[in-house]
């Protein structure tokens, strides 16, 4: 089935201080859905006022927000989850829109795991504790987390949605007011987001504040900011490194998600029988098409025991090229648009630096034509959306589709001969956020996981994000974590109360 | 000996997307980025808005603005020619030719046998 487009607003603007209002300068931009590569709607091109007028607002919020009980802020993230799991399928459609991901994740992955972060970060909250020492019988030591105050949080557009709510829910969660900068890719779901949860009227003013607009209009004055005590930020190494000069130079708190190039490492045991595990293992390997590619955990790396590797290599190209890529908002697609355009060129490009580089095209290799989604409303198919065919390279890891993060659906195979080299071929890249290994062996099972460089290793199961599962980086794909509790930890600091219960001066002077 | 081949050219489209920054915004610099979202691109910035480090290579000028890549980046792309070139789209990253509607995107050949010999060694980008 195909479900409805939603009818959104022709014009977004920015959310401060509890209230819409329009950008400072007045000026917008052009909004294209990647679904048909239209514009659909415009969208505030905000500029460094209107940085500054979101963090008047939220330094106004902060005191009364960092006083509110553990107790009121989790009824009140509970009820942002209520009212986004009341409105769970407009929010996936908007967000398809928005970001081209076939509606069959946003129902079903997106949406839920926004629901889940928010009540997973109200619970997590009423349970937290401060502690107490006696450091002798007259003297005690507390240690009491208090937010940092005012935070900056830049998301990215994988997943518009989902991004936001592992950024706000923790930062709010801790006590925190914050500023968010979502990605100019992807502003509306986010927004249609807030207008279901202003409706509510549940969170005080100044609290969350959606500042839309460029990156270096509206990110780098929000990162440089000496107004903001935390920056979080998703996206590539460059900016990553841009923003943490930023915040040098107020010794500003950063975290830093900056990416991968994944390795999916298989073992011949998982061979050893059919059914299920055989199937859950094929599946994992087709999991890099998953999201269009779009994902910092993309797996995109696909490494095989050489001993299975003819078997196995072609029942994953059999299962690959069945995907369906088609119009995101049909039931049956399993692969959408790219979220853009200039995404969609580069994933071509690499297209072609995996083959000037020798690496052999096992299926894909091209964009899909032949899309037709009816565009912004004129009914007339479009053949304009940014799809391409979810592709498997073969090669070895030393090539550059085996050693960069290209974003799309596409993975690159190797072979290895034994556990020795799964693991040296693994780590042999600069990033360290995610790996899967898949084997049937006990051994395997715990040391490899355990050798490998990377933040996340899924272990026989790929692109699960439970909310009490921590996520984050090793080497070059950051630090700092999302997801589970010790999350709160980045969003907070320790205030030490040294108290003297002794009424005797200690004779010094 | 023949001079080295440029590691970096730029397309007509991508000079005139550069003429026009830099007399809005002065001087430029290119740094090629890695990872995720908007990673494998190349930003561009005012000189010296990003702080180069001994662990950067410049690689050459790219239109009279020089351009610099991470060094264990560049260990995979050194055997490559990069041409700088645009595509209509939004990345979202800080790079400079966003608010104009385009997206400086990098193409890739491989340098020839000959090319590759003539080559010279890239230089560390700060001291």
């Amino acid at each position: 089935m195909i479900y409805d487009r939603p009818s959104l607003q022709d014009t977004y603007g920015n959310y401060i201080d509890g209230a819409f209002v329009e950008p400072v300068d007045g000026e917008y931009f052009d909004n294209p859905s990647p679904i048909d590569g239209e514009t659909y709607c415009q969208v505030a091109r905000s500029s460094d006022a209107d940085v500054e007028r979101a963090l008047d607002a939220a330094h106004a919020a902060k005191a009364d927000w960092g006083r509110v009980p553990a107790s009121e802020r989790a009824q009140i993230l509970n009820a942002i989850a209520d009212i986004t799991e009341e409105n769970l399928e407009y929010l996936a459609r908007v967000d398809t829109v928005d970001n081209g991901k076939p509606i069959r994740e946003t129902l079903n992955a997106d949406l839920p795991l926004v629901v889940d972060h928010f009540r997973y970060f109200a619970g997590v909250i009423r349970a937290e504790e401060g502690s107490m020492a006696e450091l002798d019988s007259d003297t005690v030591a507390m240690h009491v987390p208090e937010p940092l105050g005012v935070v900056g949080q830049i998301i990215p557009w994988n997943f518009p949605l989902l991004m936001a709510a592992w950024k706000i829910a923790p930062a709010l969660a801790a006590g925190n007011c914050t500023v968010v900068k979502p990605a100019e890719q992807t502003p509306v779901s986010i927004m249609e987001w807030l207008r279901l949860v202003d409706e509510a009227d549940v969170l005080p003013d100044g609290v969350l504040n959606v500042v839309q607009g460029y990156g270096p209009e509206v990110g780098k004055p929000l990162a440089q900011s000496d107004r903001i005590a935390k920056v979080a930020f998703t996206g590539e190494t460059t900016t990553g490194r841009l923003v943490m000069q930023y915040a040098s130079e107020n010794l500003t708190r950063v975290t830093m998600e900056l990416g991968g190039k994944s390795p999916n490492v298989f073992f011949e045991s998982v061979q050893n029988a059919d059914g299920s595990f055989w199937d859950k293992a094929l599946e994992g390997a087709a999991m890099f098409a998953l999201n269009q590619g779009e994902v910092c955990t993309c797996p995109s790396r696909i490494l095989v025991q050489e001993s299975i590797a003819d078997a196995f290599t072609e029942a994953v190209v059999e299962r690959v090229k069945n995907i369906t890529v088609g119009h995101p908002l049909d039931s049956e697609t399993q692969v959408g648009a790219q979220a853009s355009n200039d995404q969609y060129k580069k994933i071509q490009n690499y297209f072609e630096v995996g083959r000037e580089e020798g690496a052999e095209v096992l299926t894909g290799g091209e964009v899909a034509e032949g899309v037709a989604v009816a565009a912004g409303g004129d009914g007339e198919p479009a053949d304009k959306g940014y799809y391409i065919k979810p592709t498997i390279f073969r090669g070895h890891n030393k090539m550059r589709v085996f050693q960069e993060e290209i974003f799309g659906p596409v993975t690159s195979l190797t072979t290895f001969k034994d556990v020795d080299e799964a693991i040296e071929i693994s780590n042999d890249t600069l990033y360290g956020l995610g790996a899967g290994v898949w084997t049937r062996d006990a051994h395997e099972l715990y040391r490899v996981p355990r050798a490998i460089e990377a933040g996340r290793v899924w272990v026989n199961c790929y692109h699960l994000y439970p909310a009490h599962a921590a996520f984050g980086g090793y080497k070059k794909s950051g630090f700092g974590r999302e997801n589970h509790k010790m999350m709160l930890d980045h969003y907070r600091q320790t205030k030490n109360m040294l108290v003297s219960y002794d009424e005797e001066p200690m004779g010094f002077f | 000996m023949p001079s080295s081949p440029p590691r970096v050219v730029a397309t007509d489209d991508a000079k005139a997307v550069i003429d026009q920054l830099r007399e809005r915004h002065g001087p430029l610099m290119f740094h090629q980025s890695g990872g995720c979202c908007d990673g494998s691109a190349p930003m561009c910035y005012e000189q010296g808005d990003f702080r180069l480090g001994t662990s950067d290579v410049y690689l050459g000028d790219l239109h009279d603005c020089p351009f610099y890549m991470a060094r264990d980046q560049f260990e995979y792309w050194e055997h490559m020619q990069l041409t700088i070139d645009v595509e209509e789209g939004r990345g979202a990253s800080f790079s400079l030719e966003i608010p104009l509607g385009v997206r400086f995107v990098v193409r890739s050949r491989l340098f020839s046998d000959d090319e590759y010999a003539r080559l010279e060694p890239v230089e560390q980008a700060a001291s």
